[in-house]
């Protein structure tokens, strides 16, 4: 076997590895569509005013949060067929992913929620303002910008996360290349080029994250040294 | 098959993969945080290179999947000549990565130390060394620790990992049952808790005692 990184078996899987890489994205942005949507049920769940469900849903996001992703893809994957539910691997680790990271992302939401000073909901009171009203115009605009670091941070971490999906045979980047390099015992070129085309998204992703910050930052009137 | 027969038939083998989950998180859980504090410092060096060398080692890290990390250990390294057994491909990698988030919180922690305190120690005579060690360092440990608990329980689901590497770990050993018996409810249900009481029940309370004591050593108690 030939040592040494060689070019021409390099370029020779490049299509295919582009072609993977359309759908790890994908499956990035859809877990993290419904890791969005997922977040704010388990958010609601924190503040309804319901002790039981509080605790109930607290012990959740506890569980999901504390237990790797990697066994909970599989236990979706594997176990749901016993109760006699089908779904295709791209379902499950949709699923999956969007709980997981659901959790975490509520988290976001409260962390957001939260640093809304109370007198700004006092002052609404005050102004008998509706509560509709007083989240729609006040409470979210101002807590929005609190969450986009974390939300950006999450995104980031999804996309960072996708390469699990191979395991249960999500045909993404990561399995195309454990594929090509199964077929041809060469493992060098085709990690390699998954680490580099990780790199090329994650980062300037990273800082697209940080630059947003930056900007809802100023349009609030809040400048950042 | 009962819940208890299956666990009288394949508890054993399931143990002893946790062993190996907390001789995994052990070792990373050390390379991670003298990593951290190596690359933290360096990314505050006045020198550029220095500084540099810690900026593009983290950003590598942060910025590329885990497991490519992983694989890229065990099944790449051996092209340049570098053969790593799997339980040390694995420690490193999870290393390496986890030092990478490690580092930048310990960058946020030295620079949350107030700089009065660094002015005091100077208008005291303190002697650099002595200024470090018994003024800044003593006063980080109550900022980074709990991010840092935080990072370390990622850790321990992270190391869930290396079963893809042939680390015959937890989650190895419940893939493996769960190949033979097809149980998969029991076995990566059985897997789950185990690594659910392990974050909840041991590390978090473990960590929790480390930020209280830390919190205590410079007279600012926690409830």
């Amino acid at each position: 076997m030939e040592m040494g990184w060689r070019w021409d078996f390099a370029v020779e899987i490049l299509p295919k590895m582009a072609i993977a890489t359309f759908n790890t994205i994908l499956a990035a942005g859809v877990g993290y569509a419904i890791a969005l949507v997922v977040g704010l049920f388990f958010l609601l769940g924190q503040r309804t005013p319901s002790k039981i469900i509080n605790w109930i849903n607290r012990e959740i996001v506890e569980f999901i949060r504390s237990t790797p992703l990697l066994i909970q893809l599989f236990f979706v994957y594997f176990v749901l067929p016993q109760f006699g539910i089908t779904l295709s691997a791209w379902v499950c680790g949709m699923i999956t992913i969007g709980l997981h990271f659901g959790t975490y992302l509520s988290e976001v939401y409260r962390g957001a929620l939260e640093g809304v000073s109370k007198t700004q909901w006092e002052a609404c009171r005050a102004l008998n303002f509706s509560t509709l009203y007083t989240y729609r115009r006040i409470v979210l605009p101002q807590a929005f910008p609190i969450a986009i670091p974390g939300m950006g941070n999450y995104l980031v971490g999804i996309f960072k996360d996708t390469p699990l999906l191979s395991t249960i045979g999500v045909a993404e980047l990561f399995h195309a290349a454990t594929a090509v390099g199964g077929y041809n015992y060469r493992y060098l070129e085709p990690y390699t080029i998954v680490g580099v085309i990780f790199l090329t998204l994650s980062i300037p992703a990273a800082m697209w994250v940080r630059k947003l910050e930056k900007d809802v930052n100023k349009a609030q009137g809040k400048i950042k040294k | 098959m009962t819940y208890f027969e299956f666990l009288n038939e394949h508890g054993v083998t399931l143990l002893l993969g946790t062993v190996t989950t907390i001789k995994v998180l052990v070792c990373s859980m050390i390379l991670y945080v003298v990593i951290s504090m190596i690359f933290g410092l360096m990314r505050l060096s006045k020198n550029l290179l220095i500084q540099s060398i810690a900026t593009v080692y983290i950003e590598f890290f942060r910025g590329t999947s885990l497991l490519v990390q992983l694989f890229w250990a065990y099944y790449v390294l051996p092209f340049f000549g570098i053969s790593l057994e799997a339980f040390t491909a694995g420690v490193v990698a999870l290393g390496l990565n986890f030092g990478a988030y490690g580092a930048e919180i310990v960058r946020a922690g030295i620079l949350a130390v107030p700089r009065g305190q660094w002015e005091a120690a100077h208008a005291l005579n303190f002697t650099p060394s002595k200024r470090i060690k018994r003024i800044i360092i003593p006063q980080i440990f109550p900022i980074i620790l709990p991010p840092a608990a935080n990072l370390t329980v990622e850790l321990l689901k992270a190391t869930a990992l290396v079963a893809l590497v042939t680390v015959v770990d937890l989650t190895f050993e419940a893939k493996q049952i769960n190949s033979i018996t097809w149980l998969s409810a029991q076995c990566f249900g059985t897997a789950l808790l185990i690594y659910y009481i392990m974050a909840r029940f041991v590390l978090v309370p473990f960590l929790r005692w480390l930020e209280v004591l830390a919190a205590r050593k410079v007279g600012k108690e926690k409830i």
